[in-house]
């Protein structure tokens, strides 16, 4: 029948009843994965939502001045977070001025130095796996490294476990990031006859900047929050301290205490600090973006 | 316009060489480059096999051929744009000035300076316009603001661009369309005052319009600059080139004035891809 159609093309026919047959095949198949992502992505959100909508609920509910001007008291007497909220601003920070500059190198280091020598091939291996590494071990490894030695607990221990997650994280993303930039435009640098530092650090950091600053952000989100690598470094302290070779409190180390106490206050304060992270992470997310955008 | 015109006219092809109409001048000036028993490598792949070349001094010469010919390849050599990429290597002769430039002792940054190149894909950094040519200037010279505002005006002029850009120099590079793009480039080059300039197929991301004022530009530039230009376009080559050498294979089948080249090609694999027949 197709060989009488206006418009038929000379050679075999095609069998028009088969092909509407697959092509129905097709449109089914079309239906069954867009459903299946459709409802993977409907459960992934509902759950972030309902985390967030349970930490903004119990959270809000404790939120008050006394927080933010009052360090960490026994139960009952209107403590506040004041000391661990400083000691998480201290620790975030400097671990991730420590860990960024040391993931920037290590991550130029391979996508433009190394590539697929065997050093860089193992540098990368050994990075990949501290990413993925258990952040208690590297706790316990800095416990090891600067607790034993100094002979004690310190904010500047906490610091360095966190930077050591932090590096990893920037490592990977400085690579990936400069590996996407097309080989043309470092050729172009390079063809008006700058050294190859300046195509990196004028040319290809720059076109590379949002992915490095997004690596960074997803690097100080995650040890915004991270509990375990605290807990043998800086180790938490219920006292107002921002000395560095001191115990230091921190808002996870904290959360990880009263949410497991027995006092309704301290409870309800856990909510509050972990309500207080999320916001904090979101915030500079959203904060970081802003500015890029503006710098473009 | 002549620009949009492309090999479609086959009627024609047998008669005037694919109906280009080549410029009549066959005075060729003395070599700026001269190419000697050039080979290159990838890895143990021979991509050039002894080419001898000269590249006369401000005239233009077109370099044709099929895809993976080597013309391209030839145009790298040439600013030592191979040295990036380990396992590459090039042996033979280039001369220019008396010196090796193939030589492993020469500075490349400094005979980058002197030979610029331009590539088929425009490729602005993602900086803003007067810093896209700044930052070539910088690296060889320490220039005061003034001196460097009066650079980038004489660059962005001699791009043929300054007209359209002198209202917004600090806006970014990226917001250009891809001829202003592509003229910024060649302004950028510039900008370093090479003496040698490289284009590397130059048009072929480009509209036919925006192809134009490229190619008036390169007329333009030979006045003062030594040009190489690596192309597809057959009829670009007769406009733009003073000198056709076409290339097959990884050699250097044929070179001569633009003129002979397009009507009377002494080799019959010249005429065959001049005419069509392959590539």
């Amino acid at each position: 029948m197709s060989a009488t159609t206006a418009g038929s093309v000379p050679g075999p026919a095609r069998n028009e009843r088969v092909a509407r047959s697959l092509g129905r095949r097709r449109h089914r198949a079309n239906l069954v994965i867009k459903g299946l992502c459709v409802a993977a992505t409907l459960i992934g959100l509902l759950l972030l939502a309902s985390i967030l909508a349970t930490l903004l609920w119990r959270g809000a509910a404790g939120l008050s001045v006394a927080v933010f001007t009052n360090t960490t008291r026994p139960p009952g007497s209107n403590g506040g977070l004041l000391n661990a909220i400083v000691g998480t601003l201290i620790q975030t920070a400097l671990g991730t001025l420590i860990g960024t500059p040391i993931g920037l190198m290590v991550g130029t280091y391979l996508a433009e130095y190394g590539r697929t020598s065997p050093m860089a091939n193992a540098v990368r291996f050994v990075s990949d796996v501290l990413l993925s590494a258990p952040s208690i071990l590297i706790g316990l490894f800095i416990y090891q490294l600067c607790v034993e030695p100094f002979g004690g607990f310190s904010g500047i221990a906490g610091c360095l476990a966190l930077a050591v997650i932090v590096i990893p994280i920037v490592v990977r993303t400085t690579e990936d990031m400069l590996q996407l930039i097309p080989p043309s435009l470092r050729e172009a640098a390079v063809a008006l006859g700058a050294p190859k530092w300046k195509m990196i650090v004028l040319i290809c950091y720059r076109a590379a900047k949002d992915g490095i600053v997004t690596g960074v952000l997803l690097a100080i989100a995650r040890i915004a929050g991270e509990t375990a690598p605290l807990l043998f470094t800086s180790l938490g302290n219920l006292n107002w301290s921002i000395s560095l070779s001191q115990p230091m409190s921190s808002l996870p180390v904290t959360i990880y205490q009263y949410a497991g106490s027995a006092f309704e206050d301290w409870v309800q304060l856990a909510w509050v600090g972990a309500l207080l992270i999320t916001v904090g992470v979101l915030a500079t997310n959203v904060l970081a973006r802003f500015a890029l955008r503006g710098g473009r | 316009m002549t620009v949009s015109t492309t090999m479609g006219e086959s009627q024609d092809r047998q008669a005037s060489f694919g109906g280009v109409q080549a410029r009549a001048t066959s005075d060729i000036n003395e070599p700026r480059i001269a190419i000697r028993d050039l080979d290159f490598f990838y890895g143990s792949n021979r991509a050039l096999k002894n080419i001898r070349l000269d590249l006369p001094d401000r005239q233009v010469t077109g370099m044709i051929g099929p895809s993976g010919c080597g013309k391209s390849t030839l145009l790298r050599v040439l600013n030592r744009m191979y040295d990036l990429y380990p396992g590459q290597r090039a042996a033979g002769e280039v001369m220019m000035d008396g010196e090796n430039i193939i030589d492993p002792s020469v500075d490349l940054n400094s005979l980058r300076a002197r030979i610029g190149m331009v590539f088929q894909k425009p490729t602005p950094f993602p900086m803003t316009i007067y810093d896209n040519i700044a930052f070539g200037v910088k690296l060889h010279e320490k220039l005061s603001k003034a001196e460097m505002d009066e650079r980038v005006e004489w660059s962005l002029s001699r791009g043929a661009l300054w007209d359209e850009v002198k209202d917004r120099l600090r806006t970014s590079a990226m917001g250009l369309s891809g001829g202003q793009q592509q003229r910024l480039c060649i302004a950028r080059t510039i900008a370093v005052r090479p003496e040698v300039i490289l284009f590397d197929e130059p048009t072929s991301a480009l509209d036919p319009i925006s192809t134009l004022k490229i190619e008036e530009l390169v007329d333009e530039l030979k006045h003062d600059f030594t040009i190489a230009i690596v192309t597809h376009n057959m009829q670009q080559a007769a406009r733009c080139a003073d000198q056709v050498a076409f290339f097959y294979l990884g050699e250097m089948v044929e070179v001569a004035p633009a003129g002979q080249m397009f009507t009377a090609p002494k080799q019959r694999r010249t005429q065959e891809y001049i005419t069509g027949r392959f590539g």
